[in-house]
């Protein structure tokens, strides 16, 4: 449109077009091929993973289980305690960390074939297939009038049925690693689910079934805040699925015999398979979409055609977008992978993962509160000490019972006793649970100045690990109040 | 119900609301299509808009279903709004409040620990004293409702009285603690520096510290007696040995509720003192307050060795 001057359209017709329009089913077709068959290992990998982890025990408990009402996360050997949140930050940053990397590398790879949405459809859409057939025979079966046969009834309601029952037991399973998971299969068995329980099994499954069966593509096109902010993180170098247009247009049919060159055609056969496979329903060939996830269905679909036609492979391939208009090769363009954007993400998650592995494995189990009585400054004792009063939590977020003993240190002459007026014993502080005790603080009238001193309390802490004992410690610090 | 200064404010806000969400509504049906523009060269139709002079808006239409998603938001919130309150000082036809949802909580959490509390009712408090697991409950009932004031330890402070040492200035026996928490206390020394000078107040001083065995000055203390009996032995006694019936302390011991300097003791005759324990009848139920009477006698009475 080289005459026509951009920005001044010339009207020849006013119409009245809808800003919203009615979703038309999209029917993928079958392939397979290297990239369905790494989705293949990829659902059930993470399927295996999601399935199976709650049903693990350890220690006689289950391995993983979030207690939201004891406030405990069991990760095998680990227990977590809200005040480590800031592993759950650090894990939510590496994973979008992880997701930048992955993105400015090879696209939407997780969209592709890890993410629920995607592998909970391609389940779903597995068994569609199982039980309607392939995309002809599903378009065709949808589109028998009313009222629907018997054979219509009985395919659909086999697919419901067995979507359903995949998606009870997801539900179910993510229920599972809230409520220990044997207790809720009993409980299911006898129909004695609590209201919440209940409520949650029907909502994830609900959601499983609507966004797997009929949600789909739409989760990604109009919900997935990913698919519209990726493309900040794509550059030139970026591997992404790729419709060659260089070597592929002009696109048209042709007889097998023909010779395409001569009748001045690309490689693209235009058989439209590449859309007819896409999950999400668009035309690779328009040039990289944001409803594009990255399947590479359209790669496995055209690579067999090419087969057939006994062209090269690689029509739509992994490649980057300099390569296509540089026409270079992939080898050279994986040249271009080690670019700034990669190394700083590179680098940056080495660190932190070290960061957070290392504090994960040297992370000190006792935790310790001081809270100092407010209602009162100080007291005297007999006439000769001045005393004040504190609060000391002890939280124990090991699985091993503990032997606690505090001290206090800071000021001359201090003197640390229990509420009843004695010597502190070694407390003893159950596994996971932790204990609060009132303290009496004192010194002698006289030795200081009247003021405020700041002084520690240090908790030291024998983790009795069966046979050996491990020593804890931690310090914490309050402050001491001298009146005038 | 109170929020609004007057009905019409409560008025003008629930119009805002209203007209807020029809006018949403009618928005999103009066921009659910737009004008395309079909241009003489191409087959794609814009709307015509042009920003920076290249930039052409096309129509990438949502799916039908994110409109009644919006239509239904609209409703939700119209049905919403009648159910429950928001729409002014409208309280909503389910009668729901914060403040009753509390209270609805509350009592359902005092019917759970019903069964838990049930066991001690009927106790004695010298029974319950000893039970382990009370004593853990009445530490807590007693952090959280009377440490504020005693102390975490219960050893008081500065006109608070000591719970561990044995001393009551009201009797501590089960039944007087139990009084005391539920009816609270008043205790009042009157001032004195309206009626005593300066010498005759430094003369009782000294009498009172010799009470309890400080040092004090034999000639005052000779003198301070006398004024003593004139004045104080109605609250305190005429043996000092105070009186629980009006909380008046046993002025013999070592125990100072405000301190047994003379300085102090000279601030407390001339200015006199007011005390106050607030009553917990309306705070705890009769429950907590049994465990607590019960963990508070057992701070200075029960030794669990001994009672087993």
């Amino acid at each position: 449109m080289p005459d026509t001057p951009i920005g001044k359209p010339i009207p020849i017709d006013v119409i009245e077009e809808s800003l919203y329009e009615v979703r038309s089913k999209i029917y993928p077709r079958s392939v397979g091929g290297l990239f369905a068959r790494w989705r293949f290992v990829l659902v059930l990998a993470t399927q295996l993973l999601f399935y199976g982890l709650p049903w693990l025990s350890w220690n006689g408990r289950q391995a993983v289980l979030f207690d939201l009402i004891a406030r405990k996360f069991y990760i095998f050997g680990l227990v977590l305690w809200p005040q480590d949140v800031i592993y759950l930050t650090l894990l939510l940053i590496l994973s979008a960390l992880a997701l930048f990397l992955f993105t400015a590398v090879a696209g939407r790879l997780f969209c592709g074939y890890a993410c629920p949405q995607t592998v909970y459809t391609e389940i779903f859409m597995w068994i569609e297939r199982k039980i309607e057939g392939d995309r002809f025979a599903r378009i065709r079966l949808d589109g028998e009038e009313w009222p629907w046969s018997v054979r219509k009834w009985r395919i659909k309601i086999t697919k419901h049925l067995v979507w359903l029952l995949v998606a009870f037991w997801t539900g179910f399973t993510f229920i599972g690693y809230f409520t220990p998971i044997d207790t809720l299969s009993a409980a299911i068995l006898h129909l004695a689910l609590g209201p919440w329980q209940l409520f949650w099994l029907c909502f994830y499954s609900f959601a499983t079934w609507g966004n797997a069966g009929f949600m789909r593509e739409q989760v990604c096109k109009y919900m997935c805040p990913y698919a519209r902010f990726q493309s900040v993180m794509v550059d030139k170098d970026t591997f992404l699925v790729t419709y060659d247009k260089v070597r592929g247009e002009p696109r048209g049919s042709r007889s097998k015999s023909a010779n395409h060159e001569s009748l001045g055609l690309g490689d693209c056969v235009d058989c439209s398979i590449c859309v007819q496979v896409c999950p999400t329903g668009i035309d690779i060939r328009d040039g990289l979409q944001y409803m594009c996830i990255g399947c590479g269905a359209c790669i496995d679909a055209c690579d067999q055609v090419m087969e057939k036609v006994e062209y090269p492979k690689g029509l739509i391939r992994y490649t980057t977008e300099r390569a296509i208009e540089d026409q270079e090769s992939n080898q050279s363009a994986m040249k271009h992978i080690l670019r700034p954007r990669v190394l700083f993400y590179t680098i940056f998650i080495s660190i932190l993962t070290t960061a957070f592995l290392i504090s994960l494995a040297t992370r000190n189990p006792l935790r310790v509160d001081v809270m100092r009585d407010r209602g009162a400054l100080a007291r005297e004792v007999d006439g000769v000490r001045i005393e004040n009063i504190y609060r000391i939590q002890i939280m124990n977020a090991s699985e091993h019972a503990m032997q606690v003993s505090v001290k206090a240190s800071g000021l001359k002459d201090l003197k640390i006793l229990n509420s009843q007026g004695k010597e502190i014993n070694e407390i003893a502080v159950g596994p996971a649970s932790n204990q609060l005790l009132p303290i009496k603080v004192s010194t002698t009238i006289g030795e200081n100045d009247s003021g405020n001193y700041p002084i520690h309390f240090d908790v030291i802490a024998q983790e009795m690990t069966g046979e050996k004992s491990i020593l804890r410690m931690r310090e914490e610090k309050s402050t001491f109040i001298i009146p005038r | 119900m109170s929020d609004f200064l007057g009905a019409g404010w409560s008025a003008y806000i629930a119009l805002v609301t209203l007209v807020g969400i029809f006018w949403c509504i009618w928005l999103l049906f009066s921009v659910r299509k737009v004008k395309a523009v079909l241009r003489s060269d191409g087959e794609v139709a814009d709307t015509g808009h042009v920003w920076d002079g290249d930039l052409r808006e096309l129509n990438n239409p949502l799916p039908r279903w994110w409109m009644w998603m919006f239509l239904i938001s609209c409703i939700f919130g119209l049905v919403y709004l009648a159910l429950y309150p928001g729409l002014g000082s409208y309280p909503g036809l389910l009668g729901y409040s914060t403040d009753g949802a509390l209270m609805n909580s509350m009592t359902t959490a005092n019917d759970e620990l019903k069964p838990v509390y049930a066991k001690y009712v009927k106790m004695d408090i010298v029974d319950i004293a000893a039970d382990p697991k009370a004593r853990e409950m009445g530490q807590r009932l007693f952090l959280n409702s009377c440490a504020q004031c005693h102390g975490s330890d219960a050893g008081g402070g500065k006109g608070f009285p000591n719970l561990t040492d044995g001393d009551w200035l009201y009797g501590g026996s089960p039944e007087n603690i139990k009084t005391t928490i539920i009816n609270g206390r008043g205790g009042v020394m009157p001032p004195f520096g309206a009626v005593l000078n300066a010498s005759q107040v430094q003369d009782v001083t000294n009498y009172v510290r010799s009470l309890s065995g400080l040092p004090a000055d034999d000639l005052k203390v000779a003198r301070g007696a006398d004024v003593f009996k004139a004045n104080c032995i109605a609250c305190h006694g005429s043996d000092a040995k105070g009186n629980i019936a009006l909380g008046a302390p046993n002025l013999t011991d070592k125990t100072w509720l405000y301190g047994a300097s003379e300085a102090t003791i000279t601030e407390t005759l001339t200015k006199g003192r007011v005390a106050m324990m607030p009553a917990q009848d309306k705070v705890l139920s009769s429950e907590k307050i049994q465990l607590l009477t019960a963990y508070v006698w057992g701070l200075s009475n029960n030794k669990p060795a001994q009672v087993k």
